[in-house]
């Protein structure tokens, strides 16, 4: 990719990996201040789930506990069910404020800024794919440790199995964001994102339901649930965090975070790319 | 990730081994299963007679006693052979029994006669009928072997029936249709749970005076779908786990403070629990689900639910 990006400073010694850590750390470390200094940002990631645990989650209680789904031994209380579910929900939730935050940065030229840097435009995009994606794995911690609290106790080890599916998940979810960000122009349209790709996405998904319970209701939202890459993500989390491999989920969403990234890292192509096009 | 992934499994797997056997009672089936507790899963099934219920073992463990309701007789299973290797006349329709702490005899709740048939197990002969309360049902023995207890549904009461003599001693009322009695192991007290009233009463088995009252309000759930069944008490009288039936819990109750600390959730319909010889594991019989929840008893947590056949009813773990 980076070789067909034009470099107007070929005077200059070539980029060595410290640069480019320097470079990736620089990004990493902006989205983490961002994260730090907006409080509210970090106590709505965590409320927006609990609200669903707390209120949402008790009108549910009598639901599950009528069939033993993997990777559970046992029956389980609805909480327990759609913990995993929510843990993606604020990756998704997470992934789309960055796409949000890639819109303003361009309203507010600090896109430029960062665009008109030395390094190839796909490693700037990678870099804050990161950064986001650590945002979402610290935000899901920090749900765990208040969903412990309220008696949802997965596996010791499942905490540390759990990293690397949210890592993945997150990782696809942000470039879905990157993907959609450089189809928004205006600040806006981020209305548009929550109608059309939030809400559907979390709903017709395993995260609320198992699915042989949407199947009962419904064959096409079933269909649907199978065809959304958030079931997969949901499904990998909710293995990992019992210590299991779920090898379809794990294959749909490697699939699809490459399919995103390279997609996101095409349409920010200026050469190419939509954002070429409208002139970033 | 893989490699992280094949280790936290290899640790997971890698608990300590355990090799008892449980047998539940089907009643649906007219079966019983089989458990290898070491694998945790059913290992095999044995037709018995019809509408299998109240299921024990001999204390050498070389034979079920299995209540076939339906054939008004009791089937004796040898755990070797896994074949029926006699009965015991048990008089029409038994339901539940209690061995006596030293072995013998048996003691059987005739639920349509008001009386409970007392059988040595060794000639297979009746000794004794004694009358008692209207449809009978629970039985327990106390741990000193002096006193047995048996409750009647309709009557609603618990009937205290002295060893020696075998002649009722006293009765004392209890909530709508008690279900099992339980003694403490170190006999202080004996436990009935009342399935329409949705308690547990604690009386005292010397004054025979109803001590305290346990109630189980469970968040969520309607009180009628609270029906305490089968009682339980760990080794060290600590802590009381009480089946509550349609309520798909189990309730851990402190013994000390009579305060519920704990609902488990468990399969539908739980009816009967038992414990492993070494109290590391509760199980619970599931009888519309068709499993058994293991409990994992120092953690208070269910571990494992295991398929067995149509509505277990009672379950039992071999000694060995």
């Amino acid at each position: 990719m980076s070789a067909t990006i034009p470099r107007h400073d070929d005077h200059l010694p070539p980029l060595t990996v410290t640069h480019y850590l320097i470079c990736l750390r620089g990004i990493v470390w902006r989205e983490a201040l961002r994260f730090v200094h907006q409080r509210e940002r970090f106590i709505s990631a965590l409320v927006r789930p609990l609200v669903w645990l707390f209120i949402f989650a008790a009108g549910f209680r009598q639901i599950l506990g009528v069939s033993i789904i993997p990777p559970y031994d046992t029956y389980v209380l609805y909480e327990v069910y759609v913990t995993p579910g929510l843990m993606a929900m604020i990756q998704l939730f997470n992934g789309m404020q960055s796409s949000l935050s890639m819109v303003y940065d361009r309203e507010m030229g600090n896109m430029r800024m960062l665009l008109v840097s030395p390094f190839p435009r796909w490693f700037l995009l990678l870099c804050k794919l990161l950064a986001s994606t650590a945002v979402s794995v610290l935000q899901v911690y920090a749900y765990l440790l208040v969903a412990w609290l309220w008696g949802i106790e997965p596996p010791a080890w499942g905490y540390v199995a759990v990293l690397p599916a949210l890592i993945l998940s997150g990782l696809m979810l942000g470039a879905l964001g990157m993907l959609l960000s450089s189809a928004i122009r205006q600040l806006e349209n981020f209305a548009g994102v929550m109608n059309f790709v939030i809400f559907p996405m979390f709903f017709a998904s395993s995260a609320l339901y198992p699915l042989w319970l949407v199947q009962q209701s419904s064959p096409v939202v079933y269909a649907i649930c199978r065809l959304n890459p958030f079931t997969y993500a949901v499904e990998l989390i909710r293995f990992a965090l019992y210590l299991e491999v779920d090898w379809l989920s794990l294959a749909v969403v490697a699939g699809m975070t490459a399919l995103f990234t390279v997609g996101a890292i095409l349409a920010y192509d200026p050469a190419r790319g939509l954002i070429g096009r409208r002139g970033g | 990730m893989k490699r992280l992934i094949a280790a936290t499994l290899a640790l997971a797997a890698s608990q300590p081994a355990h090799a008892f056997t449980a047998y539940t009672s089907n009643e649906r089936d007219n079966t019983i299963s089989v458990i290898d507790l070491d694998q945790m899963k059913t290992v095999r099934t044995i037709p018995v007679g019809q509408r299998p219920r109240g299921i024990t073992i001999t204390k050498d463990g070389k034979y079920l006693l299995l209540c076939a309701s339906d054939d008004d007789t009791i089937q004796m299973i040898d755990t070797t052979t896994f074949k029926v290797t006699g009965t015991l006349p048990s008089g029409p329709d038994p339901e539940l029994f209690a061995l006596h702490v030293s072995g013998n005899p048996l003691y059987v709740s005739n639920e349509n006669d008001a009386r409970v048939t007392v059988i040595d197990v060794n000639t297979r002969k009746v000794v004794a009928e004694i009358p008692t309360g209207v449809e009978p049902e629970g039985m327990a023995v106390s741990p000193d072997g002096q006193t047995i207890v048996n409750t009647s549904e309709t009557t609603n009461m618990a009937h205290f029936i002295d060893y020696a003599s075998r002649k009722p001693v006293a009765s004392t009322l209890v909530d709508a249709r008690p279900r099992d009695a339980t003694f403490r192991h170190d006999g202080a007290e004996v436990w009935v749970s009342s399935e329409l009233g949705g308690t547990v009463s604690v009386i005292d088995p010397k004054t025979h005076q109803l001590t305290h009252k346990i109630a189980f309000p469970v968040q969520g759930l309607r009180g009628d779908q609270i029906q305490p069944e089968d009682i339980q008490f760990t080794h060290d009288d600590k802590l009381a786990f009480v089946a509550l039936g349609p309520a798909n819990r189990v309730a851990v109750v402190d013994t000390a403070t009579y305060q519920v600390k704990q609902y488990l959730l468990v399969g539908q319909r739980v009816w009967h629990l038992a414990f492993t010889p070494d109290s590391k594991y509760l199980l619970t019989t599931n009888g519309l689900s068709n499993d058994v929840s293991v409990v994992d008893v120092a953690a208070l947590k269910v571990v494992k639910s295991i398929p067995v056949g149509r509505m277990p009813w009672g379950v039992v773990v071999s000694p060995k």
